[in-house]
């Protein structure tokens, strides 16, 4: 199989987060970077399939250069090749990035050949617009599904499996089950799979790895029919709380279950 | 006719709260542009929705007709919200921002070609401007929206759902949906849990970092039984695989909503604090008076967890008798 994985790199804030001056990004000097929970999972799940069924998985991330450290760290975990995707800079709105991610992908695939699976998280821990996956599949023309929790490529005769792939959404009570045919996109949600920690010889093989940078132009119609745009960020109001301190050290019990009784959980 | 649509994610004829409330947000936005609301349904069960659907303040319900429309299938769905606009011309389509609503918004951008705002909490009279929830609602953005046709969602519980009775009309359009996107419908359905869940329980007794092991979640599940709630945790906790990921709490895991979240050794970084803070009332157990789980929660003991919460459930025990 041929497998892609789609990541962001985004920053990894504490108990709060702040903005910049200017008011348009995350002001992240301070702190660490992490691809975006949704999408390592989806990095571990491309790993799981090529052990299971062989082939081999691509890792792509649109951004700044620095997403080279994240493309790094899914090589490290297992996956073969990396491509960054170039942005200069300023943010995308969803539109210019599902134009260039396709772009992207069908160069990719006329030189190797057709991804069986394309894996994108449900929605960037960031942005969150909840639609870039979506936009990619349908204009390759492939079936996508997303919030997935589960993937499995049922056995075919030969072992290779049968051109499907079998994927589980979580809802209230349990799971949704659905089947796409291959070649298919998947949105995986955080939960899907434990990532695993990268082992010495994966960081070794992280370090060598070829780095591809794959410059391309969105669609200039991508905004054809009208385009969203961010005009500025902002902390959400917040109530003040008065925190009622209960005590201290175990003496503090009774008052808690005086508490719960108060609440009516007793 | 131009109109306010909402589309009705149901599931088998079952309209889920957030559609009500989106049908709430709309009478709103509708009210602002002079529109009425009108909503559209399809798939098995459809049928059902439109008393519910009428109810809550849709003028008109476009039942969306097509032999490949069945059961849930986003691309199918998708494709027949696409046949309902260009016949009904809406000036806004709305859904709430649920796995289904976006997805199904997403679904229709996609294939009419026009941008979507996800997770709205404020939205400007003429829907050319809206603030929108970002990090899971730890972050706020303003935007700007230029299109003829606006598609925006809602973030879940924005407005609490409010009946606003209209005519409720349904209205039969036959759509094309192409074959091929059968492909994408359910197959089967697993049912896992009955009874109460992480995001129904009326308590939730939560434990992070600090908790230690696996093994050490055995008094807050202890506590937790004492009090008919569930054990929750942090992705700490998931991350080093102490905790099934379906425990945690937060931007991505679940959000919760219970009478009480004691959260022990959990620091309360944003991305925990946006699955909690809808809970009705929060005590933290933590060793840092400075920890951002104690300053914002209504309540706290300065303790160790690991001596506290046997504490608690032994005093609970006492009480009961
Ligand atoms: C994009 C993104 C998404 C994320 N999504 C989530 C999410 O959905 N849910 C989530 O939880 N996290 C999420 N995180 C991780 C989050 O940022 C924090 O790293 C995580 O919540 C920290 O877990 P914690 O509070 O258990 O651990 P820590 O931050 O290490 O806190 C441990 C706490 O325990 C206290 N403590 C220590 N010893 C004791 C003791 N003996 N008794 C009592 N208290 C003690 C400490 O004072 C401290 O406050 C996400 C991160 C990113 C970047």
């Amino acid at each position: 199989m041929r497998i892609l994985a789609l990541v962001k790199r985004v920053p990894a804030p504490g108990a709060r987060i702040n903005i910049t001056e200017d008011e348009q990004h995350v002001d992240d000097k301070n702190l660490g970077h992490a691809i975006s929970p949704h999408e390592e999972c989806g990095v571990e799940a491309a790993v799981q399939l090529i052990e299971q069924y062989g082939g081999d998985a691509t890792v792509m991330s649109m951004g700044a250069d620095v997403s080279e450290e994240q493309l790094r760290a899914a090589v490290s975990v297992g996956i073969s090749k990396m491509v960054l995707v170039p942005t200069n800079g300023s943010p995308k709105d969803p539109q210019a990035t599902a134009s260039a991610l396709v772009a992207a992908i069908r160069e990719l695939e006329e030189q190797d050949g057709v991804f069986d699976l394309i894996i994108f998280g449900n929605e960037s821990a960031d942005q969150g617009g909840f639609q870039v996956g979506i936009r990619v599949a349908h204009e390759l023309g492939r079936a996508m599904v997303n919030g997935i929790k589960g993937l499995e490529i049922p056995d075919g005769q030969d072992g290779s499996g049968d051109g499907h792939i079998v994927a589980r959404r979580e809802v209230d009570a349990g799971f949704e089950v659905y089947e796409l045919p291959l070649p298919a996109c998947v949105g995986v949600k955080e939960g899907i799979n434990l990532p695993r920690y990268p082992t010495m010889k994966g960081r070794l093989a992280s370090k060598k790895a070829e780095l591809v940078s794959l410059a391309v132009e969105a669609d200039a119609d991508a905004h054809a029919n009208g385009r969203q745009a961010q005009t500025r960020l902002k902390s959400p109001p917040e109530t003040a709380t008065e925190t009622v301190i209960l005590g201290d050290g175990v003496d503090a019990a009774p008052a808690v279950v005086d508490l719960l009784e108060e609440l009516g959980v007793l | 006719m131009s109109a306010v649509l909402v589309v009705i994610e149901h599931d088998r004829g079952h309209v889920p709260e957030a559609t009500l409330e989106a049908l709430t947000s709309a009478r709103s936005i509708a009210g602002g542009l002079g529109l009425p609301v009108h909503a559209a349904a399809m798939g098995e069960g459809a049928e059902m929705v439109a008393s519910q659907v009428g109810e809550y303040g849709a003028e008109v319900i476009h039942h969306l007709t097509s032999p490949n429309l069945g059961d849930y299938n986003p691309e199918a769905w998708g494709q027949a919200l696409v046949g309902c606009v260009s016949s009904e011309s809406p000036a806004v389509v709305m859904a709430s921002g649920t796995d289904r609503g976006n997805e199904l918004m997403a679904q229709l951008a996609a294939r009419a070609g026009l941008p979507f705002v996800a997770n709205c909490v404020d939205v400007a009279p003429d829907v050319s401007s809206m603030t929108r929830s970002q990090w899971g609602g730890a972050l706020h953005e303003e935007a700007t929206l230029d299109a003829e046709i606006k598609l925006i969602s809602m973030a879940p519980h924005t407005v609490e759902a409010s009946p606003g009775p209209a005519a409720g009309r349904v209205d039969e359009i036959a759509v094309d949906v192409d074959d091929s996107l059968v492909r994408s419908v359910i197959r089967d359905r697993v049912v896992l849990s009955e009874g109460i869940t992480l995001s129904t329980a009326p308590v939730v007794v939560s434990g992070g970092r600090a908790v230690g092991s696996e093994e050490a979640f055995a008094p807050l599940e202890a506590l937790a039984e004492e009090l008919g709630g569930k054990v929750g945790c942090s992705r700490a906790v998931t991350n080093n695989g102490w905790r099934p990921h379906a425990d945690q709490v937060g931007q991505t895991g679940t959000r919760i909503a219970p009478t009480i979240y004691i959260a022990t050794g959990i620091s309360g970084a944003t991305q925990h604090w946006v699955g909690a803070m809808g809970s009705k009332n929060i005590l933290a157990i933590n060793t840092d008076p400075e920890a951002n789980m104690v300053t914002k929660a209504g309540w706290a003991v300065i303790a160790d967890l690991h001596e506290m919460v046997p504490a608690i459930t032994e005093e609970v025990k006492r009480r009961k008798g």
